[in-house]
């Protein structure tokens, strides 16, 4: 439960550092294959499921129409959200020389990409005629939110890569001159070419340092945007429950939120390996349980003050919905978990010295997703079975939309696929970003400088 | 486009242009048009020159050799960019008459078999609408209301949805790409998905593609009401309008203001006047171009449109009938 024990933050500004992480980089085990192998059959069974839903078409779906988007677009919008608040809370961490967040850099960028990647696939599986897909450039039209996100998304994923691939090139540098390395040739091959001749010296560290700095300062307004016009997809739409002010801001935060929560929980997980606890301390996840704590406050907030008002003044068809979250045959159940767990639960658990704990906090950070990807899907679902028009059809399975076992396994291969690129990553490089550790700290970088 | 279908197009553009410029060209039927012809001879040069007064759709009336003057043939359905363009100097309007609509469901059977559409795809969809308490339900026949502030135009990222400038808002369904953002977009719910492939092949391997037929229809794209223009360019109403048995359906041309159920013709801006015509949800501003003329004086009671319906028909309307 409590562990007063503290453990103190090792002064980590010494050499060497990687020899921490050469054990995960050399041969894999036993352990590693198996978990690979499961891994890939997760996403052979999602490839299956996608094969089935190509030959007999989107009838295979539980989307009807009325409901015509769902748990892809639901997944869509989550793994986005995952991606961009990764960029984000980097960005963040980087420009104002957050000490303590130094050993997330690498994690929250390859969350980042992978989610980036993830994401538009879910968008693609909703997408009728997949083989007309170059229309979308051919016909492109800059009045559609779809163009808007394929522009955002796009920009993003470019600066995304360029900045995973920076914070990259010094540890390349040492895997590359790190002598006695165990691994297969093409391997260090790779290594010496990724690292394109850095050897450190000072004018290479002063470019390398000023692309990090751009592309830090570029990452956060363009994750900001990129998730407000995401959020824009559905605020533009004339349909109670959409058409809403408050929605790219609401987006926003409930992105950082899932961010902040899935790093607890890779965190944890890595913390779970030997010889890197020095790395991810309980500190860390105090940190990250307060600001955790932030969030969920927010998070309530926001929520209440989007309910509040469409609740009021009772128009017609934003009350219709309003029932149907609320009535516990339809969506209650998935409402009180969802808003009780992302708004109250955290303030609870960790903000109550007794309850808080390692474990504890982890606990909370998978509820907090699993909650939030809830919220994702009242966000779409609901809404959808709840036109302007009340739904009148005899097919009551084309009326409520419940989702098969294509989508289903579609969204567990989506999962499965973003642990397969952790696991490899910190096969191919240390998880945590080696060089950037051994700098020497320093306080709140200035923009401006002080006169003497 | 190949050289022979350009020339195809030229004539077929030439033809309708030269058609309509006399005036002679109703493209609506004969049942809406009233034209007044007036014959008359003229001497040039010694020769008799048989003149005749028509009137063009501008209002005007002018004078043309007869000679010149030949019947338009019906215009072959547009295909490709020229179905994009609209059927000149036309603006179709509906009208439908709430006190007249027993949910015969005629309208919703015969624009199935004309569109080949599947039993459960409704273009024209009845509702049963009850505005408050006091009031008894009334049937609510809904299409695409063809916007002229279309939400489901603006959002296609493909331009596979347009607007032409005879009103109608059609689908290109060899572009559509099927991401279903326009039915999300349409606040009346008219658009829907063709989940599966069509109930028969009209040998759909030759016919290509036309967003005024939306025929051959094709899987994996969207679907909706599309006006009929063809039948317009061919004289005849819209599937719906002339399969309705009680008439409560007009289809028309704002232009030439005037309706039409098939049995009765009447002026458009008159009757709107008359029975206070109103457009449904008016203020999401979307500007439909379906009119509906309220349910007072109602023909028959709400129940009739009940009688033929068996117990899961009736499950339908369940959310209007447990309040009644």
């Amino acid at each position: 439960m409590i562990n007063h024990k503290r453990e103190k933050m090792e002064t980590l500004n010494k050499t060497n550092l990687i020899e921490d992480f050469i054990p995960y980089i050399e041969k894999p085990n036993k352990r590693w294959y198996i978990m690979v192998f499961v891994l890939l059959a997760l996403i052979g069974v999602g490839l299956y499921a996608f094969v089935y839903q190509v030959i007999y078409g989107h009838i295979v779906t539980g989307m009807r129409d009325y409901v015509v988007w769902g748990v892809y677009i639901v997944n869509f919008i989550f793994f986005l959200g995952l991606s961009y608040a990764g960029a984000l809370i980097a960005g963040i961490f980087h420009l104002a020389g957050v000490q303590w967040g130094k050993p997330f850099h690498r994690i929250l960028k390859i969350i980042t990409i992978t989610t980036l990647i993830i994401g538009p696939i879910y968008i693609l599986l909703c997408i009728g005629r997949p083989d007309r897909l170059f229309n979308l450039f051919i016909y492109a039209r800059i009045q559609s939110p779809i163009t808007w996100d394929i522009i955002a998304i796009v920009t993003d994923m470019f600066f995304c890569i360029a900045y995973l691939y920076f914070i990259h090139i010094e540890d390349f540098a040492k895997l590359r001159d790190y002598k006695g390395l165990n691994v297969a040739n093409w391997r260090k091959k790779l290594y010496r070419w990724l690292a394109i001749g850095y050897t450190g010296a000072k004018e290479q560290k002063k470019l390398l340092n000023q692309a990090l700095n751009i592309m830090a300062a570029i990452i956060i307004p363009t994750s900001i945007i990129a998730y407000s016009l995401l959020a824009w997809l559905f605020g533009m739409n004339l349909r109670p429950g959409w058409h809403n002010s408050i929605f790219a801001p609401f987006f926003v935060l409930t992105a950082i939120y899932s961010g902040i929560a899935l790093l607890i929980v890779v965190i944890w997980v890595y913390r779970k390996n030997s010889g890197l606890e020095k790395y991810f301390t309980e500190e860390h996840f105090n940190y990250l349980g307060f600001a955790l704590i932030i969030f969920a406050l927010f998070y309530g907030y926001f929520s209440f003050s989007e309910y509040i008002t469409e609740w009021y003044n009772s128009q017609k068809t934003p009350s219709i919905l309003l029932n149907k979250l609320w009535d516990l045959s339809e969506f209650g159940y998935l409402f009180l978990f969802s808003n009780i767990v992302a708004s109250i639960l955290p303030v609870i658990i960790i903000g109550i010295p007794k309850f808080r704990s390692i474990n504890s906090i982890t606990f909370v950070s998978v509820l907090v997703l699993i909650a939030l990807w809830i919220k994702r899907y009242l966000i779409i679902v609901p809404t959808l079975e709840t036109p302007y028009i009340p739904i009148q059809d005899s097919r009551l399975d084309w009326v409520h939309y419940s989702p098969t076992w294509v989508e289903w396994a579609l969204t567990m291969s989506g999962v499965a696929f973003f642990v397969l690129i952790f696991i490899l990553m910190t096969k191919f490089v240390p998880i945590v970003c080696v060089s950037e550790m051994e700098e020497k700290s320093h306080g709140i970088r200035f923009f401006y400088k002080t006169r003497k | 486009m190949s050289e022979k279908e350009k020339s195809k197009e030229s004539s077929r553009r030439h033809f309708l242009k030269s058609g309509l410029a006399i005036g002679a060209g109703t493209v609506l039927g004969s049942s809406l048009f009233s034209a007044c012809t007036n014959t008359c001879a003229q001497e040039v040069g010694g020769e008799e020159v048989e003149k005749i007064k028509l009137l063009t759709t501008e209002g005007k009336i002018v004078e043309v050799e007869k000679s010149k003057v030949y019947p338009i043939k019906p215009s072959e359905p547009a295909v490709g960019d020229a179905a994009k363009k609209g059927i000149p100097g036309r603006k179709f309007v509906m009208v439908i008459d709430l006190s007249k609509c027993a949910n015969a469901g005629k309208c919703t059977t015969a624009c199935q078999k004309g569109h080949n559409l599947q039993p459960d795809q409704e273009w024209m969809h009845v509702y049963l609408m009850k505005d408050n308490e006091y009031r008894d339900p009334y049937w609510f026949p809904k299409n695409c209301y063809h916007c002229d502030n279309p939400p489901c135009v603006k959002v296609c990222p493909v331009g596979a949805t347009f607007k032409r400038t005879d009103g109608c808002v059609l689908i290109d369904a060899d572009r559509c790409i099927g991401c279903k953002f326009c039915i999300s977009a349409c606040p009346y719910s008219a658009r829907i998905f063709n989940w599966k492939e069509a109930a028969e092949k009209l040998n759909a391997e030759k016919e290509e593609h036309s967003p005024e037929t939306s025929l051959p229809n094709q899987a994996g794209v969207v679907g909706k009401c599309d006006f009929c223009p063809d039948r317009s360019r061919k004289g005849e109403l819209p599937y719906c309008v002339s399969s309705c048995p009680m008439g409560a359906l007009y289809f028309g041309d704002i232009n030439e203001d005037v309706i039409s159920n098939g049995q009765e013709t009447l002026r458009f801006k008159q009757t709107l006047e008359d029975k206070a015509g109103y457009r449904f949800l008016e203020e999401l501003g979307t500007k439909p171009r379906v009119y509906y003329l309220p349910p007072v004086d109602r023909m028959f009671p709400y129940e009739r449109g009940l009688k033929d319906l068996d117990e899961t028909q009736k499950l339908k309307y369940k959310n209007v009938l447990d309040k009644s």
